[in-house]
């Protein structure tokens, strides 16, 4: 803030409180043109017998009023308040926000420090570690992933040990705290309606050999889409390639759903983890993903 | 006799008779979304009705159509009576009549279709906003014109507080809405960021200070003191709660920005500002509540008058929990829980529904030209309904809240939350049905003034035009 802007805020804050306190002096002190002594009437009179008395400020109401003004001027000493002036306390949210948060650290870095020399896949079968990880997914995690980790249309199972990445230990680590962004690219253009019809075909036939099955596979195998399922349609975990193959249809598995994704592709994002829950808190979820998975 | 002889007592049976209407409609709307929040399948899959789009519709229908309407019908009749005068122009009151339902009911179309400039209690997108301004600049031109040709020297308190209700209102929906129009039913703020954060907090904790406060204050002094036969209680604490309350309100908004992006200072300033509002806000209820001294007894048989102290009362319990709120540490738990939506209540049904209530049975014979309601049983029977509802609503919303408040910020040992989102939720069910029932016999109650006001209309021939009186 600019120092003429403090200065206007100052200046607001000084009339304004001031204000109160003169106009509490000024109507202790007021008579009423029309007022006779010991008479509590104003002389007003409206629409018949509509009256007003004068009596003082009730004491307790004015010492109320007062405590308040005597509040409002040490809190605007002590904290930030009064224009630039940050207060004799040198408080601030961000400061009592790292404060907190470094006590917490500390006071949590013993409970952490008990896991760190255990790798992910012990950590998936230790109890301590398991139940701090549920904790976390429960709170972070279980929004999209569901509290049993069984997911929803669009936000993967992390029970069925289908892994789109790669279920071992340091890629589902890598997925939680880096995030993955999953594009499947849409292929309307190129395969065309019947093609994207054939293509469905072929995936859903039990036998990808099959008569029925050719068409779709014959488009499937030259539009491009091996590039990332798959000669097989079984997927490719480097690149993220879903196996199209196994029955699991994470965006839908309606004619509609999947047409809908082959024509006008997809983009899925699981967000990083990092910077929210740090390196330790990571891992323990990431234990707890993989004892889910099993 | 000489029209301009006469009270204008027309506009003001209409916004009466459309306050009730509007109630009805506004809090069905409540209970029905209240309803959802237990039973989420009642959206049946439209998005009409969906709970996104049902809220703003429950809130500008309360606040603004309801509210609203008890406004005018009682400002109208009260500056004319305490003026001494005829409404400045007939013409103008009906327009400002007509026009303001026009935006209820485009409200009423527009916010379940979706279209929203995603301003909470300002939701309406500008051309309808624009309709507003107008409305509200002939709403000021009549009030202020009818005080300008008063008959009596000295202005009645109760036309300060709608004065500064009318004047603050149109500063406030003028700044807050102003957009960029990209399309007829499409907008954007002209504010980005945290300024627009804190321009719709200024907006939004001022209507709560301006309409639902100073107004509804303003139908108090007049009602209040003539429905217990006894002069105001004291006229220098009006003064100084007046100019205090409407000083400080000014302030308070960013108390609904604690730790957020919006600067410490400003946060300090919206805390601090608010706890000297306690006092200016107690003054108004003070002011109603020691009116009745002397007339104590009138509370035994006078339902009317019960329904104008317990509003009160309502709403010193809601000003002092208002600043309660506003103080950071209390706030680190209040906010986003449902003790919001609980004081929130506490405000709305206790305060301003009941003083409404109360002042349209009192006002409604006379602009009928008789001595009272068809049944004044029916009103006790409607304030108890009202009060236990209120009670209901509020007391479930407060547990609600502060379990929520307590169930978010509860860390385990390991340094992980105690409890999922999901689990604050399920705990919430018991509560939320607790205030479903308070909601449905508020609107219960509601419907047992709509049947009292439809038989009082019933029995009464129009009435002839009634003389202004000469001042005194």
């Amino acid at each position: 803030m600019s120092t003429s802007w403090s200065i206007f805020v100052i200046v607001l804050v000084i009339i304004n409180v001031g204000g109160c306190g003169w106009l509490i002096w000024w109507t202790m002190h007021m008579r009423t043109d029309e007022q006779a002594e010991g008479d509590l009437s104003t002389g007003h009179t409206w629409d018949g017998d509509l009256k007003e008395n004068n009596n003082p400020l009730p004491k307790w109401w004015l010492n109320t009023f007062y405590l308040t003004i005597i509040f409002t001027i040490a809190y605007l000493i002590l904290y930030p308040g009064f224009g630039n002036f940050s207060g004799t306390l040198g408080w601030s949210q961000y400061g009592q926000y790292e404060n907190e948060m470094a006590a917490s650290a500390e006071k949590l870095d013993d409970v952490y420090a008990a896991f760190r020399d255990q790798n992910l896949m012990e950590l998936s079968s230790n109890e301590a570690a398991l139940s701090i990880g549920r904790n976390v997914f429960l709170n972070v995690c279980a929004a999209c992933h569901g509290s049993d980790g069984r997911g929803a249309k669009g936000f993967p199972d992390l029970t069925d040990n289908d892994w789109l990445y790669g279920g071992n230990p340091e890629t589902v680590y890598a997925t939680i705290a880096n995030g993955r962004t999953g594009i499947m690219a849409p292929m309307g253009a190129v395969v065309g309606d019947d093609g994207a019809d054939a293509i469905i075909a072929f995936l859903r036939s039990d036998n990808p050999d099959s008569a029925e099955a050719a068409a779709g596979k014959q488009k499937f195998m030259t539009s491009g889409c091996i590039g990332c399922h798959g000669l097989n349609a079984e997927g490719n975990q480097a690149l993220g390639g879903p196996n199209l193959r196994d029955d699991i249809w994470l965006h839908g598995d309606s004619t509609a759903d999947m047409k809908g994704i082959i024509m006008g592709g997809k983009t899925n994002e699981m967000p990083a983890h990092i910077d929210l829950l740090g390196e330790d808190r990571v891992r323990l979820v990431a234990a707890y993903v993989l004892s889910m998975s099993r | 006799m000489d029209k301009s002889q006469t009270y204008n007592d027309d506009v003001v049976r209409k916004f009466a008779i459309m306050t009730v209407v509007w109630a009805i409609v506004g809090m069905a709307v409540g209970v029905f979304i209240a309803a959802q929040l237990m039973w989420p399948q009642l959206g049946f899959d439209l998005p009409w009705l969906s709970f996104g789009r049902l809220r703003p519709l429950h809130t500008n229908a309360v606040i603004f159509a309801f509210g609203g309407s008890a406004l005018f019908a009682t400002s109208y009749y009260v500056v004319q009576r305490t003026c001494h005068a005829r409404l400045f122009s007939d013409g103008l009151a009906a327009f400002t009549f007509w026009g303001w339902n026009l935006v209820i009911v485009l409200a009423a179309i527009t916010l379940p279709l979706g279209i929203t400039s995603s301003k909470e209690y300002a939701e309406l997108e500008w051309p309808i906003d624009i309709l507003i301004a107008v409305v509200w600049v002939a709403y000021a031109v009549v009030f202020f014109g009818t005080i300008m040709k008063r008959r009596i020297k000295h202005i009645y308190v109760a036309n300060w507080f709608f004065g500064a209700f009318i004047l603050t209102v149109a500063v406030l929906h003028i700044v807050n809405s102003l957009a960029l129009p990209v399309g007829m039913m499409k907008s954007y703020s002209v504010y980005s960021g945290v300024v627009d954060a804190m321009v719709q907090w200024w907006y939004g904790h001022n209507a709560v200070g301006f309409f639902l406060t100073a107004g509804f204050l303003g139908m108090m002094y007049y009602f209040v003191p003539k429905q217990a036969g006894r002069p105001v209680f004291s006229y220098r604490l009006s003064v100084v709660h007046f100019w205090a309350l409407i000083s400080v309100y000014m302030w308070a908004g960013p108390h609904h920005l604690h730790y957020t992006t919006l600067p410490d200072w400003a946060q300090s300033l919206g805390m601090v500002f608010s706890l000297v509002l306690f006092a200016p806000s107690w003054g108004g209820m003070i002011n109603g509540i020691m009116t009745l001294s002397g007339a104590w007894h009138k509370l035994r048989t006078d339902p009317i008058l019960k329904f104008m102290i317990v509003s009160l009362s309502f709403y010193g319990m809601s000003t002092f929990e208002g600043p309660m709120m506003s103080i950071k540490t209390v706030n680190a738990l209040s906010h986003y829980t449902d003790w919001t939506i609980g004081h929130v209540h506490s405000g709305a049904l206790g305060w301003v529904a009941m003083i409404s209530m109360g002042c349209i049975y009192a006002l409604l014979p006379r602009v009928l030209g008789r001595e009272s309601m068809y049944s004044i049983k029916l009103i006790d029977t409607h304030f108890w309904t009202s009060t236990i509802g209120t009670v209901l609503y509020i007391a479930s919303m407060w547990m609600a809240g502060v379990m929520q408040g307590l169930m978010w910020r509860a860390v385990n040992e390991d340094g992980t939350l105690t409890y999922t989102f999901v689990e604050s939720l399920k705990a919430t069910y018991p509560f939320y049905a607790i205030r479903l029932v308070g909601g449905t016999l508020f609107l219960a109650g509601a419907l047992i003034m709509a049947y009292n006001v439809w038989k009082t209309v019933a029995e009464s021939k129009t009435p002839a035009p009634v003389p202004v009186a000469d001042p005194a």
